[in-house]
């Protein structure tokens, strides 16, 4: 007993250490930096490409990702989390950060446009043919939930689709939504286990899943979301986080970005 | 205990690590209560989606710790009485959920009993479509909270001293009057402080939940739910849910040490 013991204190004292090493390291070595990129969770695929790309580019450097919400990752920046670039999927989120001061003001720039698409599927189990049949009684819809951007430009979307398809439209499609998920993510998940019938994302998730079926939302029903990207005033490896937002708007990051769905800002 | 507290200097080892470890366990909590006064603590306690949220959560937990009790008391006393092969087994099995993350517990519901699962394809043929529905929810939380109360029931029953149980068979109690009369009542503190454990898990599920039963107002969104979305949107009522929920919890803890304490006497 004795010994389990303290082979367990010696291990803990050793992991401990390796755990320590990178901080130790950055202080001897000021070559090897970490740079931590706060980034939407719709940015998942893109971005860690991007990431690689920029690694590449500046030896030495390690870019670690915290993929969530944008009002998760504006909750933990606000509380103080160690965040050098910001890259919200709306503006709301980048806007209250300027205002209270951890973004610089007029740094935020539009980096790409998002737009909806209606996901099914592989084998379309309901047999949803258009737009409009996403109020047929009975399906089952997972959106993502009002809460975060995605799911509010959702929203906004059928409150335009009431035009065309009858004024009842947005509450009929409402009355089928079995799940409000938490992130774009698990609305994907979802409809590729076949769980829902359909869902609505960004185009640049449904190109993450090239084996489901897609309904395109023509441009005049769809609603265009605006990424904004900025370094935060508190970083500590601010020369960094500047060129890593050059980088995303460079020819090379656009380039990447549209790979995986995303358009470029006019 | 008197040597340690003549000992001045040789205490402090014990007490700086237990104040340091103890100030983890204290801190955030403290740093949740002070958050929380607030003067809308009372519009977002009040507010429709969390009462909606904290009712589903009573409910679903009620009825998970209700069909674990049904089913589980059974199941614990054949454990603690007989012995059989791969029994080891069995048991390190049932123990499996406790230390899981509960993200893999809800993935493996999915792919279970999801509609595309591997038994839920049977169960949507006959018309049963498990994701999405408040059942959903129930089964999540008894997959991850009902061990803790096997745990419990079992160690109860099998602490029953078997004079006793010899005893009642010299006077010719039968397999159920055993049961009825001499285990269910003796080890019936055991079993109640399991069903609370169990209880207060289930009523903190959040991880399977939001996996296999998915997040909907009424149906599937318990507390930890509203809490998780509160912080994407609201701070402040992913707080004031955390504080009733806090709340809840230390009120049926504090139920389970006076149990204990009892039982102690």
């Amino acid at each position: 007993m004795k010994r389990f013991l303290s082979l367990i204190l010696l291990l803990t004292v050793w992991l401990a250490g390796c755990a320590l090493a990178p901080m130790g390291a950055a202080t001897t070595a000021p070559e090897a930096r970490t740079l931590n990129v706060f980034a939407a969770a719709s940015l998942t695929d893109a971005f860690t490409e991007i990431g690689e790309s920029f690694q590449a580019a500046h030896p030495g450097v390690t870019v670690t990702f915290n993929f969530a919400g944008s009002q998760a990752l504006r909750t933990q920046i606000e509380e103080g989390a160690p965040a050098d670039v910001f890259a919200s999927a709306n503006q709301t989120e980048m806007d209250a950060l300027v205002t209270n001061a951890h973004v610089a003001e007029g740094t935020p720039q539009v980096f790409l446009h998002n737009k909806l698409v209606v996901i099914l599927p592989a084998d379309n189990p309901a047999a949803l043919e258009n737009l409009e049949s996403l109020s047929t009684s009975g399906i089952k819809l997972v959106l993502a939930a009002e809460e975060v951007p995605v799911g509010r430009y959702t929203r906004e979307a059928l409150d335009l689709m009431n035009g065309p398809f009858g004024s009842d439209f947005k509450d009929k499609v409402l009355a089928n939504v079995v799940s409000n998920e938490d992130n774009v993510r698990q609305v994907l998940a979802k409809v590729q286990l076949g769980e829902a019938d359909a869902g609505i994302v960004y185009t640049s998730d449904a190109v993450a899943a090239p084996e489901l079926q897609t309904i395109e939302i023509p441009v005049d029903l769809n609603v265009i979301a605006s990424y904004p990207i900025a370094p935060l005033v508190e970083s500590a490896n601010a020369d960094l986080a500047t060129a890593f937002v050059e980088y995303v708007l460079s020819p090379d990051g656009q380039a990447t970005l549209e790979k995986w769905g995303f358009a470029p800002p006019e | 205990m008197n040597r340690f507290i003549r000992d001045r200097h040789l205490i402090w080892v014990f007490i700086a690590p237990s104040a340091i470890l103890f100030a983890l366990f204290a801190l955030p909590f403290f740093a949740l209560f002070e958050r929380s006064i607030a003067s809308d603590f009372f519009n977002y306690v009040f507010s429709e989606q969390a009462l909606k949220a904290l009712r589903l959560s009573l409910v679903t937990s009620t009825i998970t710790t209700g069909v674990t009790i049904i089913f589980g008391t059974p199941f614990a006393y054949l454990l603690a009485r007989w012995r059989f092969r791969f029994k080891s087994w069995l048991e390190l099995m049932i123990d499996l959920p406790i230390v899981l993350p509960p993200s893999v517990a809800g993935l493996a519901l999915l792919i279970a009993f999801g509609r595309r699962g591997l038994f839920g394809s049977t169960l949507n043929i006959i018309g049963i479509s498990l994701p999405f529905t408040t059942a959903a929810v129930v089964l999540a939380q008894t997959f991850v909270a009902a061990p803790l109360y096997l745990r419990s029931a079992r160690a109860g029953f099998a602490e029953v001293d078997k004079q006793l149980e010899e005893a009642a068979q010299v006077e010719g109690a039968n397999q159920w009057q055993l049961f009825q009369e001499v285990m269910f009542p003796l080890a019936g503190r055991a079993l109640l402080s399991g069903a609370i454990l169990t209880w207060t898990r289930a009523l903190g599920e959040f991880g399977a939940t939001i996996l296999f039963a998915g997040n909907l107002e009424g149906i599937t969104q318990t507390m930890p739910m509203a809490i998780y979305l509160g912080f994407e949107s609201e701070l402040g009522i992913a707080i004031a849910l955390s504080v009733m929920l806090v709340g809840v919890s230390a009120l049926l803890l504090g139920i389970i040490r006076k149990l204990e304490k009892d039982e102690d006497r």
